[in-house]
């Protein structure tokens, strides 16, 4: 049997492990550098190295959930005999022919691999955080327009409606949405059903708005926008798509409904207060005066010269959702046992802490390095928008 | 100012009201309510002794009648058992029914009992508060003076070198949920196996195994520094983070002011300028955020007492959502709704008596 590696090898071990995040990585920052005048506001992250920083460090994250399948040393839900809360770098011990002889940073509470779980956890957050940070700024986006640009009761109401929902203490809302029994009740449907309906009306809204003067074009984008957003609606929402095509775990559905309802009010907010400055505007009366609609104004006039917070929020949000699905599986709530997502497998790691740490330090590093990415990356654009 | 207070406090009851109706509803679904039922007669009860179990026990009729119940403005249920004995919601078992209350809920100061710590919700309310109170109270001694320093540091003199490693260290605990740098901490200072503990009990310099405790159990009756350390850092590494880096922001804003290059063309020293001209202003922005940085540190306090194991208010509101405990979960709710608003209510009106230049009409 072979003895257990250095530190030193096992990263170099790592590293050779992800080399195809290393490559791509590479040729990402190759080609984005060398066009980086003509890609606007992307191009000019890599002006600042706290930027590039950041963009680096979440793109290194992707490109692990991408190539996850070629990462990972062993399955993350198989269950080796011997290798319980198995030291980092230790060999396998019987390994079958083939099989890679190292758990590199070794094994949790039911003899797993922690690095392969650590990478499939990177496929599973990713897979959620962006997503539901997208529904939600649709969410607030086609709340907060109309409630900043026309104001009045709907100002009044909705307004009323997001500060309640911020008022909620995070963990008790989860505590309430994200049970076995509130599934039963069909609370989450009914709760999908409102916030995955905003996505279509908003597209829907945009190209409306944009090409109405030419029916043929209008008809042709607004139909293939209703048909598809409909399609994916009824599936995602209700799991009655006809063909199967989209459709979602009820587990994740949870999740996925519970975040995007927490995220929206504060989207909401941010929106809602831009719009109120933007509104003021010289550019914005001329519109009105020349006669455009509100929902052109709206989305035309006042949402592309809002984008510059709104993108430097995203990324920072997508840090928080992160955060937030953290918290979930720290709490247990709403994931499987095996799921190898960073939260719970912190939680399982957390009860072994004095006496084997690594378990759940591998996941919280990797959980703090995304989102310090994000925050870098966020910090990186604000300052170049702001240059201008 | 008088009836902006007045106004503000109409919408956060009208809020408060919404809210507690909201987590009563949801504690009261039926498939909650079933479960109670079966844990509190027998596990394996038909689903219509279930429904008779819930109607004989006040949990029957309509979802808006046993709010209005358990808040107070409406009367108590009452039923009499085939026996001839009444019971109802405010009659306690051998109190004679005509001398009990008509209205009990938690305006008359009844809150109901724990069926997870088999006391009254208030006595289970005290002794977590209390714990929290002294956790909270740590929090903010070191909390708000470090991020300050941290932040005013930073902020005087933008993009010197030490702005850019203080930003670089506040932008990294704003990385950290308390999950994180609880169990990094932890790893650290606490583990018998990894981090700094086996080093220190090699060479001597430590009696027991680990440098510090890996819970705060102990802190329930004796708070020590070596006891209280990991959760109080845990919970303020993040927030001292976010505090610095919006006094930051507001601390660079107030030093490219008119009157700070007046003073200092006046001739008045950097360190005076920052102290007497500069710091006042750049404080009050600050100020909302900290008042505002309450609900999230009731996040970071259910987060950091379940994985220390304090037994304060987070842990309270843990066991009681993760046990179906439906009087004191709603006690936890209304009190953490409380300290929000409360706290939003505060922070406006302190951010009119700092800011002269915000008149309200």
């Amino acid at each position: 049997m072979d003895d257990a590696l250095s530190w030193g090898s096992i990263f170099l071990r790592i590293a050779a492990q992800l080399l195809p995040v290393w490559v791509a990585l590479i040729a990402t920052f190759a080609l984005s550098m060398r066009y980086k005048r003509n890609l606007g506001l992307y191009g000019r992250i890599f002006d600042s190295p706290v930027g590039m920083t950041g963009f680096g460090l979440v793109m290194f994250w992707v490109f692990t959930a991408i190539f996850a399948d070629w990462i990972i040393t062993h399955d993350p839900l198989a269950q080796l005999s011997g290798m319980k809360n198995i030291i980092p770098g230790s060999p396998v011990k019987d390994a079958v022919e083939g099989a890679y002889p190292y758990y590199l940073l070794g094994g949790d509470h039911l003899a797993r691999d922690v690095f392969s779980r650590m990478v499939m956890g990177a496929r599973d957050v990713l897979k959620i955080a962006p997503a539901a940070t997208v529904i939600a700024f649709m969410v607030g986006i086609t709340l907060g327009l109309p409630a900043g640009y026309l104001g009045g009761k709907l100002d009044t109401t909705i307004s009323f409606l997001s500060n309640l929902v911020l008022a909620f203490p995070v963990i008790l809302l989860f505590y309430l949405l994200v049970t076995p029994e509130i599934r039963v009740t069909g609370i989450p449907t009914v709760l999908a059903a409102i916030l995955f309906i905003f996505p279509v009306i908003f597209l829907t809204l945009l190209l409306n708005a944009r090409f109405f003067t030419n029916p043929t074009k209008r008809n042709l984008y607004v139909g293939g926008i209703l048909v598809i957003g409909l399609w994916a609606y009824s599936g995602l929402a209700f799991n009655a798509d006809p063909l199967g095509v989209w459709s979602m775990d009820p587990n994740m559905l949870n999740v996925f409904v519970s975040v995007v309802f927490v995220n929206s009010p504060g989207v909401f907010r941010i929106v809602r207060g831009m719009v109120m400055d933007i509104k003021t505007r010289d550019y914005v009366a001329a519109g009105q005066t020349r006669g455009e609609g509100p929902w052109y104004i709206m989305l035309w006039e006042i949402l592309p010269n809002a984008r510059g917070p709104l993108i430097v929020d995203f990324c920072l949000r997508i840090g928080y959702t992160t955060i937030l699905l953290g918290t979930l599986g720290f709490f247990g709530l709403g994931v499987t046992p095996e799921s190898p997502d960073w939260g719970s497998t912190i939680n399982y790691g957390r009860r072994l802490l004095a006496i084997a740490p690594h378990p759940a330090v591998v996941p919280a590093f990797a959980l703090m390095s995304l989102v310090l990415g994000l925050n870098l990356l966020a910090d990186g654009l604000r300052e170049e928008s702001m240059k201008d | 100012m008088l009836l902006f207070v007045l106004r503000r406090i109409g919408v956060m009851i009208l809020t408060a009201i919404a809210l507690t109706f909201i987590v009563f509803y949801m504690t009261n679904l039926p498939p909650n309510l079933e479960k109670l039922a079966k844990s509190e007669a027998s596990v394996r009860m038909a689903d219509d002794a279930v429904a008779s179990w819930l109607e004989s026990n006040g949990y029957g009729g309509s979802v808006f009648v046993r709010y209005g119940e358990w808040l107070g403005v409406m009367p108590g249920w009452t039923l009499t058992d085939e026996d001839g004995t009444i019971r109802g919601r405010c009659i306690e078992s051998g109190q004679d029914p005509a001398a009990a209350a008509r209205y009990c809920g938690i305006l008359q100061g009844n809150w109901g009992f724990s069926t997870v710590f088999k006391q009254p919700v208030t006595e289970v309310l005290a002794r977590s508060l209390g714990a929290t109170g002294w956790l909270m109270l740590w929090v903010m001694i070191v909390m708000v003076p470090a991020s300050l320093l941290l932040g005013v540091l930073s902020g005087m003199r933008e993009g010197s070198r030490t702005d850019r490693v203080l930003s670089t260290v506040a932008i990294t605990t704003t990385a950290t949920p308390e999950y994180v740098s609880g169990v990094i901490l932890i790893a650290l200072l606490a583990s018998a196996t990894a981090g700094v503990s086996p080093i220190l009990a090699e060479a001597g310099w430590i009696e027991g195994k680990t440098l510090f405790p890996g819970t705060a159990t102990s802190a329930m009756d004796n708070i020590t520094f070596w006891n209280f350390f990991l959760p109080v850092m845990t919970i303020a590494l993040y927030g001292i983070g976010y505090i610095a880096r919006m006094t930051r922001a507001s601390m660079t804003e107030v030093m490219t002011q008119q009157y700070i290059r007046t003073a200092r063309l006046k001739g008045v020293g950097f360190r005076e300028v920052v102290m007497r001209h500069a710091l006042r202003n750049a404080l009050i922005a600050p100020f909302t955020v900290i008042m505002l940085q309450f609900p999230w540190l009731l996040n970071g306090v259910v987060i950091v007492e379940t994985l220390f194991n304090y037994k304060g208010f987070g842990w309270t509101l843990v066991q009681a959502a993760g046990n179906n405990d439906i009087d004191t979960l709603l006690a936890c709710s209304v009190v953490a709704v409380f300290v929000v608003l409360v706290t939003q209510l505060i922070s406006d009106i302190g951010y009119v008596f700092l800011n002269p230049r915000i008149r309200l009409a």
